[in-house]
């Protein structure tokens, strides 16, 4: 079951529901017992749409990971492949089938392609003779994936590498499509807005796909207001910088894949006498985290400094409810006490796994006050995380962007990790519309001499991407960006706060900023900023026909989607949220993403190591 | 009133009949149809006459003539018949004529007798000739049986997805067998053939002779055999005047009927009417008809659908009354008035005489956007009309790229594919006509196209990447993209070479790239590269162990590592490691090694240009108090505390951040006081906070 994805204001059940009737439908056309052979890229997004148990219900009775030469042996009917449309795996599959048809009993091919069918691989399968194996070839355009009731994510990797560095629009193909998707189940969104060349693609492709749906009006009633369309490459920043909610820290910590996070196990040991430790559980903990989650659906978008005292107040609410069970006299009372239970007990392993979360947190980022604990450690690395963390806000605060930082340098020469060090050069980069030459020059040479050659590659990477660069004509436009969107915020309240910037503990994140300022006031406040960064802003209108035309209740709000094309960070998940929920906002939000992401993942999926 | 019955004549005990004519045939005939191959489509449809079929003098006159009328004989075309020889005609369940011709090619021709198509029934019938042919139509289509002059069969089941079953020998077949027909069974072809006294059931896998149930003896030949429409009945009629009725399964008998005439029919046909449960055959000779019946059974009729009738209509061009038919029955848009308009465009596209631009013109004004009209098969249509142009500029009317791409293609228009393919933003699209335009251009061609499509150019560039490297290195050579060259060269020394020599060539010719990319700091770097390289492969030719690939900064820790100090200091200075960073190394790699008079030493060689607080939590790190309080002593004021605190004197510590009053110094030194044995400082770090707040 997935209620938590109902709970928001658009029901995104309604999309789960229909890519789970359409995986059935196919499932059912290979009559018979089945065995899946997946691309294991899919496992972690399909685990978001389908259990085990639906797949078995339609016959599947293996599943193997799509590797070279044989596949392993399984007495069933039909081998399914599920993967991505990549010609390296149609070699893969190929020898599979190849190697297959040597041996004993015939048996019947198919592939699903997710999520689209690729004439490019079908004739690959024809140039290496085993397209004619398929009885089936099919698409399942799993587009965008919902992971949360107000949140949509297509889980592809390198949709920003593909599309702002070697000018493959794939994933924005696919974006489009997925948004037709959602337009035929919630209705045709009324306006799209959009900033940056990408935003612009997409829309262009949106409007000619609608051309070719003319035979199909769609009469639903429109659940979106606006489209929002982002492209990541407006906001090169807010990346960069270290998420401090709680969310966003359990995924700058520990990365969180497809909503699961795996944490040391340390602190998950059960807590029994005269253990003696001796049993510490050595497997990695793996926990859910969405909104089914009461308590985490509580916490998740709070600055990490808030989170304390919110889990310590659960903690009496809790005892104190089991302490009702001496106030529980009668066996009436008892049964009511009972009855609620299993709740309680849910609620008391939730706050359980969260404390110790927030503990693991506490000790990377908050510095340590003991003295045992700074003698095993002498420079340790909550000591480390401020740091980073002052120098992060210098730069976004604009303070001595220009020239070589020490703590950097320093970075380099302990030989941090190295993707810490690109992160930072270029947040630096970022907030002063690139370095001086010599600035620029001077880093670089310290991370090959540093790290290694090799990296010159990741060095272009970054530089076309724009993460790196140059400053050109030694004119920095970010103090007026800054300055004209509010970027940086001194009074922030962690605790309760009054602006989005709470989640960077004074940073405001440029890509909320401009959602924010398009609800209200409108971009035209801002056009001299939106001509800065870069990309064509725009608006379109896809009319409606009359009986559709929403009429607003007075204080209803606007629902808008906004799409990130290139990558979200869980930080700017939050601050959305937070405008959602601002009693006057007026709009709420649902988010879409090429990807969840966080600065780490981001600079790694641009990173090439040539050996 | 009484003259009812009048024409009613009995036949038999219990049964009557009459005849009477329908209507007269409007055509007016000059031969005798005896002449003539004729064929007349299923339910009321067209009929053809093929006149002179059997004449081979070439004189205009005497070429044989094709001529098509209505089931009520109203001409609907006619033309000279110009091929090869015809055996055979048939009409489709489509309502297409095929001409089966003596050398196994069928031509297929439309109601109005356009030319359509033409197929071949195979090398074998064209080696052998065709003795024999029939048209037949079953569930899947209309079939086509061949009987060649080796006395072999060869059948299509459904001519619109042709797949060619050339039929099993019959053992001992000397000649022409007396007669045969074709049956289907369990959604299979068969033919049913008779060789003197025996039958044979010809499937495509074996042939097997079969015995009809309760027929009379003294058989020794069959003259004529005739299966129902549904292929549920057979009729034989053996040379001793007997007509046996069964099933075709050759199962059971319906019935039997002696007609004592011995001479072999003209024609026998089943027959029954509509809705009629009586079924029967009729048996024709030269100037007699019989027709022979049986007791009832259920037959089940297959009706015209409506949809049978749409096309019906518009095979004969009746557009507007089909169109009213759908208007009038409400039809759905898609199935209805949209697909007649589409037919009616497909039959524009074929009026020759009107210009290409009056077409396309007209067709979009009648059809605009209507749901559901494909532009793109009609553009097919008049792409097979060899109007290529007309197919263009219907395609520009087409929304769908995936539908007009591909005929593009097939029209040899790749460059407009590529376009259009571009334009829909859908990637698989654009690769499938860029690996079409590579295997039609020249690679030079090739290129340029590509030159103007960035778009096009950027996802070739992602295809080589991965296909074909060495294609890359040419996209980029042609276009001067020497940076990319240089990022390329880069890789190549990693990917191909195992040698130095090999690795170091790659990286010059990579340097020299970003030379003349202006890109001074990547040839700058690659250089040094080079230069490390060659370095590395001399350490470990001389001092032994690994250096090849270390970064230069790990080259230099693993050097103090192993001793070597001095080589350490020259590699530091040949490639100009800033000072900070090679203190820091040092210090890193001496701490390592525990080698703590050297890293005192060091120290002292002059002043860090790092502090010294690094040199206290390192020596911390590796547990040694001793050593960093020697070093806890040197750091500045700054971090005196912060030193202080790390090696644990919490006392003096307290005294410096009195001293400096500073209130964060305070607190931190505060935070370090625990239990007893820090009471003191404790006490003594509040007293002088409360002076500081008196001030």
């Amino acid at each position: 079951m997935a209620a938590h994805l109902s709970y928001g204001r658009v029901n995104l059940n309604v999309l789960r529901e229909a890519v789970r009737r359409e995986l059935r439908e196919f499932l059912d056309k290979c009559a018979g017992s089945k065995a899946i052979v997946w691309d294991e890229y899919l496992t972690g997004p399909f685990g978001l749409i389908a259990q085990y148990s639906l797949l078995k219900e339609h016959e599947v009775e293996k599943m193997f990971t799509l590797k070279g030469n044989r596949l392993p042996a399984a007495d069933v009917k039909n081998i399914i492949f599920f993967v991505r449309p990549r010609l390296e795996l149609m070699d893969i599959i190929a020898e599979n089938v190849l190697s297959e048809d040597r041996r004993g009993p015939a048996r019947d091919f198919h592939i699903l392609f997710v999520p689209r069918r690729s004439l490019l691989c079908e004739q690959r399968l024809k140039d290496l003779g085993v397209l004619g194996s398929f009885i089936h070839r099919e698409e399942y355009s799993l587009d965008l994936i919902p992971f949360d009731g107000d949140l949509l994510s297509m889980e592809s990797e390198s949709a920003f590498k593909e599309c702002y560095l070697e000018g493959d629009q794939t994933s924005l193909y696919h974006a489009a499509k997925g948004l037709m998707t959602l337009q035929a189940l919630y209705g045709t969104i009324p306006q799209i807005f959009g900033k940056g060349e990408c935003a612009r693609q997409v829309a262009n492709m949106m409007i000619r796909m609608k051309r070719e749906f003319t035979g199909s009006q769609n009469s639903i009633f429109p659940v979106f207001d606006n489209l929002l369309l982002l492209d990541r490459n407006v906001d090169l920043l807010t990346p960069l910088a270290t998420q401090l909610t709680y969310e966003g820290l359990i995924d700058e910590i520990y990365g969180i894949q497809n909503s699961y996070v795996k944490l040391p196990p340390e602190k998950f040991a059960p807590k029994k006498q005269g253990d003696g430790g001796k049993d510490l559980p050595t497997e990695a903990k793996k926990l859910q985290l969405n909104s089914a989650e009461e308590l985490y659906a509580e916490i998740r978008d709070k600055n990490f400094n808030a989170v304390g005292s919110v889990l310590s107040k659960k903690a009496k609410v809790i005892s104190a409810a089991f302490e009702e069970r001496h106030n529980a006299k009668t066996v009436g009372e008892i049964k009511q006490f009972v009855s609620q239970l299993p709740h309680m007990q849910a609620a008391r392993g939730s706050l359980a796994n969260h404390t110790s979360i927030a503990e693991l947190i506490k000790d990377v980022t908050i510095s340590g006050t003991t003295l045992a604990s700074t003698m095993m450690a002498p420079r340790g690395t909550s000591e480390d995380f401020f740091d980073k963390l002052t120098v992060e806000q210098e730069f976004m605060s604009g303070i001595d962007t220009d020239k070589v930082n020490n703590y950097i340098e320093d970075c380099i020469a302990q030989k941090h990790p190295l993707i810490k060090v690109l992160r930072l050069v270029c947040l630096q980069s970022v907030c002063n519309s690139g370095l001086k030459q010599k600035v620029l020059d001077y880093y670089k040479r310290e991370i090959l001499q540093t790290y290694g050659y090799e990296h010159i590659l990741t060095l272009h990477n970054l530089e076309k991407a724009g993460l790196l660069k140059p400053q050109p004509g030694g004119r920095n436009n970010y103090p007026t960006i800054r300055k004209t969107l509010r970027l940086w915020m001194d009074d922030v309240n962690e605790q309760n706060p009054t602006d989005i910037s709470y989640v960077y503990s004074g940073y405001a994140p440029l890509s909320v900023r401009l959602a924010q300022l398009l609800s209200r006031p409108g971009w035209r406040s801002i056009e001299e900023v939106l001509r800065i960064l870069p990309g064509p802003h725009f608006e379109e209108r896809q009319p409606l026909p009359t009986g559709l035309q929403k009429k607003r209740q007075p204080g209803e709000n606007r629902v808008t989607l906004i799409f990130f094309l290139g990558g979200v960070t869980f930080a700017e998940i939050a601050a959305l949220r937070f405008l959602s929920q601002l009693e006057d906002g007026g709009t709420e939000y649902v988010i879409a993403t090429t990807k969840l992401m966080n600065g780490t993942s981001w600079i790694e999926a641009l990173m090439e190591r040539p050996f | 009133m009484d003259c009812y019955t009048a024409n009613w004549n009995p036949l038999g005990d219990s049964a009557f009949y009459r005849k009477y004519e329908l209507y007269s045939m409007d055509w007016d005939l000059k031969e005798e149809l005896r002449d003539c191959l004729v064929a007349a489509a299923p339910y009321g449809g067209p009929i053809a006459l093929l006149r002179n079929p059997w004449r081979k003098e070439k004189t205009a006159s005497m070429r044989p003539v094709l001529d098509i009328y209505s089931a009520s004989g109203m001409p609907l075309a006619s033309l000279l018949w110009k091929s090869g020889p015809v055996v055979s005609l048939g009409w489709s369940a489509e309502e297409e004529l095929l001409c089966v011709q003596e050398d196994g090619a069928v031509l297929v021709y439309g109601l109005h007798g356009d030319f359509r198509r033409h197929f071949s029934m195979g090398n074998e019938v064209l080696q052998n000739r065709v003795l024999d042919a029939r048209i037949f139509h079953t569930e899947f289509g209309s079939g086509v049986a061949i009987l060649t002059g080796a006395h072999r069969f060869t059948l299509s089941a459904n001519v619109g997805d042709l797949k060619l079953r050339r039929m099993p020998e019959v053992p001992g077949l000397q000649s022409a067998p007396s007669c045969w027909t074709t049956l289907c069974q369990d959604r299979v072809a068969q033919i049913l053939l008779a060789v003197g006294p025996d039958l044979y059931l010809l499937d495509h896998a074996a042939c097997s002779a079969v015995t009809p149930p309760g027929l009379a003896p003294g058989v020794s030949s069959f003259l004529q055999m005739a299966v129902s429409f549904t292929y549920r009945h057979l009729a034989l009629f053996t040379d001793t005047g007997y007509i046996w009725m069964g099933t075709a399964s050759l199962k059971e008998k319906l019935c039997e009927f002696n007609c004592n005439i011995r001479a072999p029919p003209k024609q026998m046909v089943w027959c029954s009417r509509p809705r009629s449960k009586e079924r029967a055959v009729v048996v024709a000779w030269e100037r007699r008809l019989m027709v022979v019946g049986d007791a009832p059974e259920s037959i089940q009729y297959k009706q015209l659908t409506i949809q049978v009738l749409l096309d019906r209509l518009v095979l004969r061009r009746l557009y507007p009354l089909a169109i009213q038919i759908c208007e009038y029955l409400r039809l759905p848009e898609v199935q209805g008035v949209s697909r007649i308009l589409a037919h009616w465009a497909c039959y524009k596209v074929q009026q020759k005489d009107v210009s290409d631009e009056d077409v396309a013109r007209a067709i979009n004004q009648k059809l605009g956007d209507t749901p559901g009209v494909s532009y793109s098969d009609i553009a097919a249509r008049a792409y097979g009309c060899g109007r290529t142009e007309l197919a263009i500029k219907l395609l520009e009317y087409e929304p769908r790229s995936g539908e007009q791409v591909p005929l593009l293609l097939k029209m040899k228009r790749s460059k407009l594919a590529l376009s259009k393919a571009i334009e829909s933003g859908d990637t698989d699209l654009v690769f499938t006509v860029l690996l079409h335009l590579k295997n039609e251009l020249n690679r030079g061609d090739f290129f340029m196209t590509l030159r103007n499509q960035p778009m096009a150019l950027s996802l070739y560039r992602q295809f080589c990447k991965h296909q074909e490297l060495e294609t890359l290195k040419d996209l980029y050579n042609q276009d001067d993209n020497h940076q990319e060259l240089g990022s390329f060269h880069i890789r190549a020394s990693y990917a191909a070479e195992e040698r130095i020599e090999g690795r170091v060539a790659a990286l010059q010719t990579a340097a020299d790239a970003f030379y003349k990319a202006k890109n001074e700091f990547a040839a700058k770097a690659t250089e040094d590269q080079m230069r490390l390289l060659r370095l590395q492969r001399r350490l470990e030719d001389e001092l032994g162990g690994q250096f090849l690939d270390l970064s230069l900064h790990d080259t230099a820790t693993t050097l103090i590592l192993g001793g070597h100090n001095k080589r350490a200091e020259q590699l530091a200075r040949d490639f100009r490691i800033p000072d900070k960073r090679l203190w820091w190394l040092k210090l890193t790699a001496l701490a390592d090694l525990e080698d703590w008079e050297e890293l005192e030493k060091f120290s002292k060689s002059k002043k860090s240009p790092i502090g010294y607080l690094p040199f206290v939590e390192i020596c911390m790190k590796q547990h040694n108090k001793y050593e960093a309080k020697k070093y806890a002593s040197r750091v500045g004021p700054e971090q005196k505390v912060k030193a202080l605190l790390l090696v644990g004197d919490v006392a003096q510590a307290a005294d410096v951040a009195i001293e400096h009053r500073n209130e964060a110094e305070l607190s931190l030194v505060l935070s370090h006081c625990t239990g007893a044995t820090d009471g003191a400082t404790a006490d003594k770090i509040q007293r002088a906070r409360a002076q500081a707040q008196k001030k």
